[in-house]
């Protein structure tokens, strides 16, 4: 579990983050929503240790980020997944590289058994003879594929994404979202997508926090969201007419 | 006061380098790697250029050396001191600026557009340490490729200088030989270690701390070769004050 308390961030006196509170839970897929220019992406950062912040404390499971040592939180960031919004795979290295890294990194295997977890978790991405090929050679699903193959193949606790739909079509949208979800609830672990896709927040999340102006605006889950009379979050998630129309039937029912 | 930000940040990124070191398993790989990047593959061009500039200084010597006033002997002497003193160490270094220098930030810079370097901040991986260290020791062999610039400049001055019909063959040994001071290798060594982690390390520091899209990648490309001469140009100037003034 990531509980996050009073957090608050700025760039050059410019309050992004203001004042945010929350808790991510355990084996749920929980989301970060919010317009563009919400502090969506600096929130995630924050939460991943790329961006130092002034106030507030993030917890992973009780340990303080802040006040580990270095050891400690490299042990930590090993503990982590992430998916970046255009994948961040390593170009020099074929798609079997880019998996086996992490695992190259902060383990001592021989290389036949990293190799068999590197296709365990290929397979399980659906990837299963693409080990060869370069990153470029991959379609953008693929990549994303890729990434969070690489992002689960340490067996993390603690899984991120950044936007994992983005420019992605409708169809594959969906198979990496439910991929993500399953793979939570497999893994057990604990996950949060930064996502501003509404398909993603109907089918996924679990557990959904909606930002705005760097501060927190709303809090439920997918079910929860439909029925909400909250005006901020109402104005975002239904602001298509073919949303107001899932809302409507949805409250009918 | 950006200029002095930048020094301060320079010697920072160096401290953090050595912080945390990478697996020595997967280090090996990257200095192998960063061996045939930078050093392998810039053997075709050092030659190339060292064969036929060193022909250049000789035909330009022998030219302003004319008459019975010099004696035979000073093209080989003139020829073998300015590719030894100047031309290997430092021109070849301006040009590796260009060659090496670009390639290390515009390769490091398009892993900054490309989130590459904050997913190995994310794991939990010194990113500098990774990716600038092992171009350090990579570039400790560049006074190998230097070694065959020296030799290549003198042998393409010795093929004009005989072959163009300005002095034999024997007169330019001799001049080669003539008053020899080994310090002088030792000197160009000095610079060539110098050097060589100015070129792993400025075009490191433009292209890992560069900000903004693919354009930014190509400024920033720019900037680390004219920084990287500024740099060398300057160490140069001081280096040689302080072992030969």
């Amino acid at each position: 579990m990531i509980r996050v308390k009073n957090l608050s961030k700025s760039f050059n006196n410019k309050t992004i983050i203001k004042n945010i509170s929350c808790q991510f839970e355990r084996g749920k897929t929980s989301l970060i929503i919010g317009q563009t220019g919400s502090g969506k992406t600096v929130f995630l950062k924050c939460l991943l240790g790329l961006h130092d912040y002034e106030k507030g404390e993030i917890l992973f499971d009780g340990v303080n980020f802040k006040t580990i040592s270095e050891y400690e939180k490299m042990k930590l960031k090993s503990s982590i997944g992430t998916v970046f919004q255009g994948s961040a795979l390593f170009d020099s290295m074929t798609i079997e590289e880019n998996v086996m890294f992490p695992l190259k990194m902060f383990n001592n295997l021989p290389f036949d058994e990293m190799l068999d977890r590197v296709n365990f978790v290929l397979k399980r991405v659906e990837l299963e003879n693409s080990n060869k090929k370069m990153p470029s050679e991959a379609s953008g699903g693929m990549q994303k594929r890729v990434a969070i193959a690489r992002a689960i193949v340490n067996k993390p606790n603690y899984l991120f994404c950044d936007e994992p739909n983005s420019g992605l079509d409708p169809k594959t949208a969906i198979i990496i979202d439910n991929l993500i979800k399953e793979i939570t609830e497999e893994l057990n672990i604990t996950t949060i997508i930064n996502s501003h896709d509404m398909n993603s927040v109907m089918e996924i999340g679990e557990k959904i926090i909606f930002l705005k102006n760097g501060k927190l605006k709303w809090n439920g889950s997918n079910k929860e969201i439909f029925s909400t009379e909250n005006k901020d979050v109402l104005d975002f998630v239904y602001s298509s007419n073919l949303y107001k129309k899932v809302r409507k039937t949805y409250l009918n029912q | 006061m950006k200029f002095l930000y930048n020094i301060g940040l320079y010697f920072l990124m160096l401290k953090r380098m050595l912080r945390k070191p990478t697996k020595w398993r997967v280090m090996k790989e990257l200095i192998l790697k960063d061996t045939n990047d930078t050093v392998i593959n810039s053997l075709g061009i050092i030659s190339f250029v060292s064969f036929f500039i060193g022909g250049v200084i000789t035909i330009q010597l022998a030219l302003s050396t004319t008459g019975s006033f010099y004696p035979d002997y000073l093209v080989g002497y003139a020829t073998r001191e300015t590719i030894i003193l100047e031309f290997a160490p430092t021109i070849i270094s301006i040009i590796m600026a260009g060659k090496v220098g670009s390639f290390i930030t515009s390769s490091i810079g398009s892993m900054r557009v490309t989130e590459q370097i904050d997913a190995l901040e994310v794991m939990g991986i010194n990113s500098i340490n990774y990716l600038v260290f092992p171009k350090i020791i990579a570039l400790m062999l560049y006074p190998f490729l230097i070694s065959i610039s020296m030799f290549l400049g003198i042998l393409g001055g010795m093929a004009a200088c005989v072959y163009g019909g300005y002095s034999t063959m024997s007169a330019f040994i001799d001049g080669i030989q003539t008053d020899f001071i080994p310090f002088h290798m030792t000197y160009a060594f000095i610079k060539t270690f110098i050097f060589a982690f100015i070129l792993a390390t400025v075009p490191s520091f433009h292209g890992y701390y560069m900000k903004g899209g693919a354009l930014e990648v190509g400024k920033a490309s720019t900037k680390s070769f004219i920084w990287t001469c500024v740099t060398i140009i300057i160490f140069n100037f001081l280096i040689t004050q302080m072992l030969l003034g």
